[in-house]
């Protein structure tokens, strides 16, 4: 086949833009990410589930506490320890987490995920902050 | 036969640069519809459905006119139509296409379209309209490539597509009977709450289907290499004839039901459309000239001399479709929200954007349309240069 | 609903998901800080909760003697439910409203309505049917009917907008937000959300509020003219109320079974 010259460019300029954001990043690692907690925060000394727990899995636990809230009508969750939390992102997590452009989007961004919850859930519930 | 594709004159692809013009307009404006919600367009909270899913209803019902010359030749073995048979599959799918983005353009929150399917619901019409709708494209395109294919390398079609071609016939039937039910089972819509509303469609669709497929034969004919028949136009001429005949008919059957019983919630929407309500009516020259373009296209048609002249029976078949566009692309999602169950009279006409993105939709469909009818016209083509050849060496 | 209960049983750890959600709250305390040997997470009811098996409201006609009275309705919803107010009439959202008789009641109207039903307005909202259209409309059950207490509630997580609801509607209870309403919510309550754009929203018959021990905040400040209680408990108020007087519903007709009625 006379094209061979052809198909070899068209494949060495395909695996290269495919390729591009691998070595274009490379050796720029992002430092991960640090989140700051509020005072109210600090003071509770302890999340709705433990800090490895909740770190990973928060979606997942706000997803069913979004269902068994809206749909259910449950409105307090109790946690393996007993104490009981208001099952609402805006009214609870965001309580404590009034912070939430150095908090959650800080790891947000490092993930590179965009989950739009505050376009409804007011973003920092508490007045005067 | 992708290829086919490809290969085409300077007229193919400046046909196609223009239609993909209009449809990169138009997606610019769908960005910013996308960004803003669907506040540029005319819709409100009393008319919460317009151009959008009114077109939608109106290309299901080219879509399932398809059918028409499909049934015939498989049925009643009529054979004139199989040389025109995949022009009614393909135009079904193109309409297809435009009726799924259409839906698409006209969700508040596209994105999270697949909740259709994550949490099915079967007791919504919009469950069963999903159904039907992609299985009449998966059974459009499969029949009618593989059926083209088969014909193109001079064979019998596979015996396996024989079911499908037969479940496409009640399948054509079922995508416009679902789309009628979305509308037919609300309570509190009077004008849409009638049994006849899906046989009504489905006459408007087997007129404004085949209106449609005459016109694109006579562009072939003209454009192409391929001729679609004669007597293959003059038939289908016959259908559209009896199935506009019907459309009006089913029309005023409606009429003397809400004129003569004068119930309100029925007679008030007829009202509006073609006389005005409370001092408002945009659509009332709209709907007259629906009317008049019906009626005059069945008078065209139905005498002889003016539905054999080629020339008359393009223009009753433009009759035809306009008349059948505005009736169900205008009025029926109109007239059926106006006026609101509040009985107050809140308008509804589309905005520019609005036109735009349908316009673009419309591209979007003619693109798939010219392509789809490049490959069979090509296919069809090259076994008439086949045939000729071979008649040339004997 | 499956699906979030694997999800949670998966989240918290637990074996088994026997009486999950089922118990009151004391009870779910008690075990959980008591002796079990594998503690789980659970969740339940708020202890001030108002419980009903059908939620109903009696609009009492009689006793409306202004437009501020159902204008005061209207702003306490409103401001409760972050409900913004749009410019565009088209685009306006309405959970609760002032309307004319003859607009409430189409088809009932006549010539000759009694002299007070024809200056006063009537407050409309969604009537949490009994039977919703809407609710049979949706292809995602994002409106449903909820089986404990009968309100017909939206999930604007998962609303795609499709609008079938709306059509489906006959009483012009529903509302969709045609451009992100945020810009336009006056007064922000930050313990309610807002919605975003392409949603439709309605009268929820402040769910949130009842989960709390609380009334609906319209007929909080109805000055009597609202009452709301539950309609299968022979003794309740609403109960009472229908049991003494003549009262009509909207549309009765088209067999949705709305949960409002009109003292007329």
């Amino acid at each position: 086949m006379n094209d061979k010259g052809k198909i070899v460019t068209g494949l060495v300029i395909f695996a290269a833009v495919v390729t591009f954001p691998f070595w274009y990043n490379l050796g720029k690692a992002a430092p991960p990410p640090e989140v700051v907690l509020t005072e109210k925060a600090k003071a509770a000394g302890e999340c709705v589930l433990p800090k490895e727990e909740i770190r990973t899995e928060h979606m997942k636990l706000l997803d069913v506490w979004r269902d068994t809230q809206v749909r259910d009508g449950q409105t307090v969750y109790i946690n393996a320890k007993g104490k009981a939390y208001t099952m609402s992102l805006s009214n609870t997590c965001l309580d404590c987490h009034s912070n939430y452009k150095d908090f959650c989007d800080r790891c947000h961004a490092y993930a590179s995920t965009d989950p739009y919850c505050w376009d409804c859930h007011i973003d920092n519930p508490k007045e005067g902050e | 036969m992708l290829e086919l594709a490809l290969k085409g004159t300077k007229k193919y692809w400046g046909l196609l640069v223009v239609l993909g013009g209009i449809a990169g307009v138009a997606f610019l404006t769908y960005l910013y519809q996308l960004q803003f919600g669907l506040g540029i367009t005319g819709l409100s909270r009393d008319v919460s459905w317009g151009f959008y899913i009114a077109q939608f209803t109106f290309l299901v019902g080219v879509a399932a006119g398809g059918v028409m010359v499909v049934l015939p030749y498989y049925l009643h073995d009529y054979k004139a139509f199989g040389r025109i048979t995949i022009m009614g599959e393909f135009l079904a799918v193109a309409s297809l296409v435009m009726c799924l983005l259409f839906i698409m353009v006209d969700l508040g929150q596209p994105m999270r379209m697949l909740n259709v399917l994550f949490y099915p619901t079967p007791n919504s019409m919009l469950f069963y309209d999903m159904i039907v709708l992609n299985g009449y494209l998966f059974l459009n395109i499969v029949v009618g490539w593989n059926v083209l294919e088969a014909e193109r390398n001079g064979t019998h079609y596979q015996p396996w597509l024989k079911p499908l071609i037969y479940l496409s016939i009640p399948w054509a039937i079922s995508i416009h009977t679902v789309t009628a039910y979305l509308y037919c089972g609300l309570p509190g819509r009077g004008f849409w709450l009638t049994a006849i509303l899906a046989p009504r469609f489905l006459a408007s669709a087997f007129a404004a289907g085949p209106a449609l497929l005459i016109l694109l034969c006579l562009i072939v004919r003209r454009f192409t290499q391929f001729d679609p028949g004669r007597e293959q136009i003059q038939s289908l001429a016959k259908i559209v004839t009896y199935a506009i005949i019907a459309n009006v008919f089913f029309f005023l059957c409606e009429v003397f039901v809400a004129g003569y019983s004068q119930i309100p919630e029925h007679t008030d929407h007829l009202k509006y459309l073609f006389f005005g309500l409370h001092g408002k009516g945009v659509l009332v020259p709209w709907m007259w000239t629906s009317m008049g373009l019906m009626l005059g296209s069945i008078i065209l048609l139905v005498v002889p001399a003016t539905r054999r002249h080629e020339g008359v029976l393009a223009v009753s078949c433009a009759m035809v479709f306009i008349g059948a566009w505005i009736d169900k692309g205008l009025g029926l999602i109109s007239g059926g929200f106006v006026p609101n169950p509040l009985h107050e009279v809140n308008e509804y006409m589309p905005t520019a954007p609005e036109v735009m993105i349908t316009l673009g939709v419309w591209a979007v469909g003619f693109i798939v349309l010219t392509i789809l009818y490049k490959i069979a016209v090509s296919v069809k083509e090259e076994n008439a240069g086949v045939l000729r050849t071979r008649v040339v060496k004997g | 609903m499956e699906r979030s209960r694997r999800e949670f049983l998966k989240i918290a750890g637990a074996s088994a998901a026997v009486g999950l959600g089922a118990r009151p709250m004391i009870e779910a305390v008690a075990a959980a800080t008591g002796h079990q040997a594998t503690p789980q997470a659970r969740v339940a009811r708020h202890p001030d909760a108002l419980k009903a098996t059908r939620w109903a409201m009696v609009v009492d006609t009689r006793k409306i003697e202004s437009a501020e009275q159902i204008e005061k309705m209207v702003e306490a919803c409103h401001k409760e439910h972050n409900v913004p107010m749009l410019e565009n009439e088209r685009h306006r959202i309405k959970w609760i409203w002032e309307t004319h008789f003859h607009n409430a009641f189409p088809s009932q109207a006549t010539d000759h309505v009694s002299e007070h039903l024809e200056h006063i307005g009537l407050p409309v909202m969604c009537n949490h049917c009994e039977n919703p259209p809407c609710v049979r409309a949706c292809p995602t059950k994002a409106t449903f009917k909820r089986a404990s207490d009968g309100i017909v509630m939206m999930d604007f997580h998962r609303c795609i907008g499709c609008r079938f609801c709306m059509a489906a509607c006959p009483y012009g209870s529903r509302s969709f937000n045609f451009r992100d309403p945020r810009p336009f919510i006056a007064e922000i309550n930050k313990a309610y959300p807002t919605r975003m754009k392409g949603v439709v929203e309605k009268c929820n018959f402040c769910v949130e509020r009842l989960a709390v021990g609380k009334l609906p905040a319209c007929v909080e400040v109805s000055d009597g003219i609202l009452t709301f209680g539950d309609l299968d408990d022979p003794e309740s108020e609403v109960s009472q109320l229908l049991k003494e007087n003549y009262a009509i519903r909207r549309k009765t007709n088209l067999g949705t079974g709305p949960s409002v009625y009109y003292i007329v």
